[in-house]
């Protein structure tokens, strides 16, 4: 693994809130063609530390690195630029507008050509064509002209996945794709992840609380708890550790929570 | 052809679709419809300000920005024509030089505006417009000996665009609304009456500015509907929705916000410089007076914000009020003839308090302004519709089997 250039690497990642540390010195560097999930209790710094690879909190101290470049004090636009791509836990979208117009919008954006005011029919057809693609994907095709906020919330989360996906970055962040959706949902954003993972220039990160699904899913697990980095391995190695008995799954199983009981 | 035209954003109304044809219908042969000045001034206002309130819309409606500088451009625009002509003379290139000049400003002042929309609170930057609005106002009331002060300055159009050029002689005119007058109030006098209606149109270089007018509010108007629906539009319609997913999928909002903010400016500047040239004189009362900039706003709202269409609605509904509300109330105080407290509330110089009125009671029963309204209501019923077709479809397979 080391000798291979990581795509994505933290060094000393920090970020404080008042005195509150949310991620602290975290380290890590990932490489191509990997998923790794990131678990740990709520309240760790998942999020946080997402947060900071995509560009929405700038660290307190340490740097983040995409292909080998600094990339800590660019904006949030530059990193998606580059191919950093990220879903959010809590649903961010844009209400008024119907679905396949939020795919759109991603789809644009990767298209580089939100600046153009004056739009050759040919390429409107081509970008609607991705934009209906990439809701078949999330099977959300029949509420194409639906407004966002009158989607069901499972609707909005594959939503979610869906603006992802249509921005085809090297590199994914999914924060908990699966929370709040039916059960029979979930398998469908799964299996798009676990088909992600078969194109090997991709990089996927993905936290999630599900254990079965980590387990199955997963190259390598990362555990962070207080903010630190407190595990990083193989899959079972990982999830038999007593760090983790202790520190993740014994908080989960006292707090009852729907990821812990699905 | 016409779903090109409109970049494939239709009234999706019967109603709006109704009044808009109307609307233009009677803009377009205005002059030959209602006979008088002041109804030839109502039309040349109501062009005046689609352009303007469209171009407001681009940013308040479409993009959240919400800005309280929009008549400084607008007055950058009718005094950059007025002193070209007052320096170069009464010629062409003396107003293209004089819009060049404005157009040049207000690019530059839209450009500082622009980069502190950026770094502030939307309700600072409000705050600043309106101070930077302000300062403008008495800087060109301040400055007597270029601007002519509160007088004004006078714009001297060349003769092709004056009352003194006849290209047309003896052209006649149909008075439609006295004709209508006649067949609604005194039936039995329909052929007199439409004998009568015919008049004759003094067809000026005056009409040919309205005309020219006229063409540029049209022209401009389906530019800014090709843009709103262009991938620049949606983008800025993503701003307004979520800024911060915006730039989360990669989009440069800063960039955006200072290219709708300078694309509104020059849009209102040029609109301003049309204003110079068909009213013939600019003074800061009908070009940066802060009244102005409320109803600009009125209009934006009234109509409906974030529909283009309702640029149009918007300024039609408040120009035609502005102008003829007075001789509704005019004709009502006569009527009813009250002396004291009643009498005077309905005095025709009180019209705007009506129209105040009128447009509280529009926007609480039609908060998305009248497009958004009429839209809604066809929704409705196109929904109301495919159920019923629905359940006739079913009901006729249910006795089938
Ligand atoms: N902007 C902020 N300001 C102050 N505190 C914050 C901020 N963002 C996060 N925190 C704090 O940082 C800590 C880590 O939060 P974070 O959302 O990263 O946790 P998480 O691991 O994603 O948890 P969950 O499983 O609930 O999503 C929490 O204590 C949270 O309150
Ligand atoms: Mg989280």
């Amino acid at each position: 693994m080391a000798d291979q250039q990581a795509v994505l690497e933290t060094r000393s990642l920090t970020i404080q809130f008042g005195g509150h540390v949310a991620v602290d010195e975290v380290s890590c560097a990932f490489q191509a063609g990997t998923l790794t999930t990131i678990i740990g209790p709520n309240g760790a710094g998942k999020t946080t530390w997402f947060n900071l690879i995509s560009g929405q909190l700038t660290p307190s101290s340490g740097q983040v690195l995409l292909a080998g470049e600094d990339i800590s004090n660019l904006s949030t636009e530059a990193r998606t630029d580059k191919g950093l791509g990220r879903a959010f836990q809590l649903t961010n979208l844009f209400p008024n507008l119907s679905a396949l117009e939020n795919v759109r919008l991603a789809v644009a954006s990767s298209y580089r050509i939100g600046h153009i005011f004056w739009q050759r029919a040919s390429l409107r057809r081509d970008i609607e064509d991705r934009a209906r693609h990439y809701l078949d994907f999330v099977r959300l095709g029949h509420r194409a002209d639906t407004p966002v906020s009158y989607l069901p919330h499972g609707d909005q989360r594959k939503l979610e996945v869906a603006l992802l996906m249509a921005l085809e970055p090297h590199v994914f962040m999914f924060d908990e794709p699966t929370a709040g959706m039916s059960v029979d949902e979930v398998p469908v954003i799964l299996d798009l992840i676990a088909n992600l993972k078969k194109q090997d220039d991709k990089l996927i990160l993905l936290v999630e609380h599900k254990m079965d699904v980590v387990r199955s899913l997963s190259d390598r697990i990362v555990v962070l708890h207080h903010g630190q980095l407190v595990a990083d391995g193989e899959p079972a190695e990982i999830i038999a550790s007593p760090v983790v008995q202790e520190a993740y799954l014994g908080t989960s199983a006292g707090a009852p929570t729907e990821e812990a009981s699905a | 052809m016409l779903q090109s035209i409109l970049s494939g954003d239709l009234p999706r109304s019967r109603v709006l679709s109704v009044a808009l044809i109307a609307i233009l219908i009677a803009l377009a042969l205005g002059p030959f419809l209602f006979p008088g000045t002041r109804a030839f001034a109502t039309l040349g206002m109501i062009c005046v300000f689609i352009i303007v309130v469209a171009a407001y819309d681009l940013m308040l409606g479409y993009t959240h920005i919400v800005s309280f500088a929009h008549t400084m451009f607008f007055g950058i625009g009718a005094y950059g024509v007025a002193l070209g002509i007052g320096h170069f003379g009464s010629g062409f290139g003396a107003i293209f030089i004089g819009i060049l000049g404005a157009l040049l400003l207000s690019a530059a002042l839209a450009l500082l505006l622009g980069l502190l929309s950026l770094r502030v609170k939307a309700i600072f930057f409000a705050l600043v417009t309106l101070a930077v609005a302000f300062a403008f106002l008495s800087v060109v009331t301040q400055m007597y000996h270029i601007t002519g002060g509160e007088d004004g300055l006078r714009v001297r159009v060349p003769r092709e665009l004056g009352p003194a050029f006849r290209p047309l002689d003896s052209v006649t005119g149909f008075d439609l609304f006295g004709f209508l007058g006649v067949l609604f109030t005194q039936p039995w006098n329909l052929v007199d009456g439409f004998r009568d209606a015919f008049f004759t149109v003094r067809f000026t270089g005056r009409t040919l500015m309205y005309y020219a007018l006229f063409l540029f509010a049209g022209v401009i108007f389906l530019f800014l509907l090709r843009l709103v629906n262009s991938p620049f539009g949606r983008v800025l319609q993503a701003i307004r929705e979520n800024e911060f997913r915006a730039q989360a999928l990669g989009y440069r909002t800063v960039f955006y916000r200072t290219a709708v903010v300078i694309l509104s400016a020059l849009l209102t500047t040029f609109a301003g410089a049309l204003f110079a040239l068909f009213n013939r004189y600019v003074n800061p009362e009908n070009t940066l007076n802060f009244e102005l900039m409320i109803f600009i706003l009125l209009m934006c709202v009234l109509g409906g914000m974030g529909t283009l269409y309702g640029a149009i609605i918007g300024a039609v509904v408040f120009v035609v009020a502005q102008n003829y509300l007075q001789d509704v109330l005019g004709a009502l105080s006569e009527a009813v003839n009250v002396g004291g407290f009643v009498g005077s509330l309905i005095e025709p110089s009180h019209w705007l308090l009506w129209f105040g009125l009128l447009f509280v009671a529009s926007v609480y029963f039609f908060p998305s302004g009248i497009v958004g309204q009429l839209r809604i209501w066809a929704r409705r019923r196109e929904m109301r519709q495919t159920v019923a077709e629905h359940q006739t479809e079913s009901s006729a397979k249910e006795r089938l089997t």
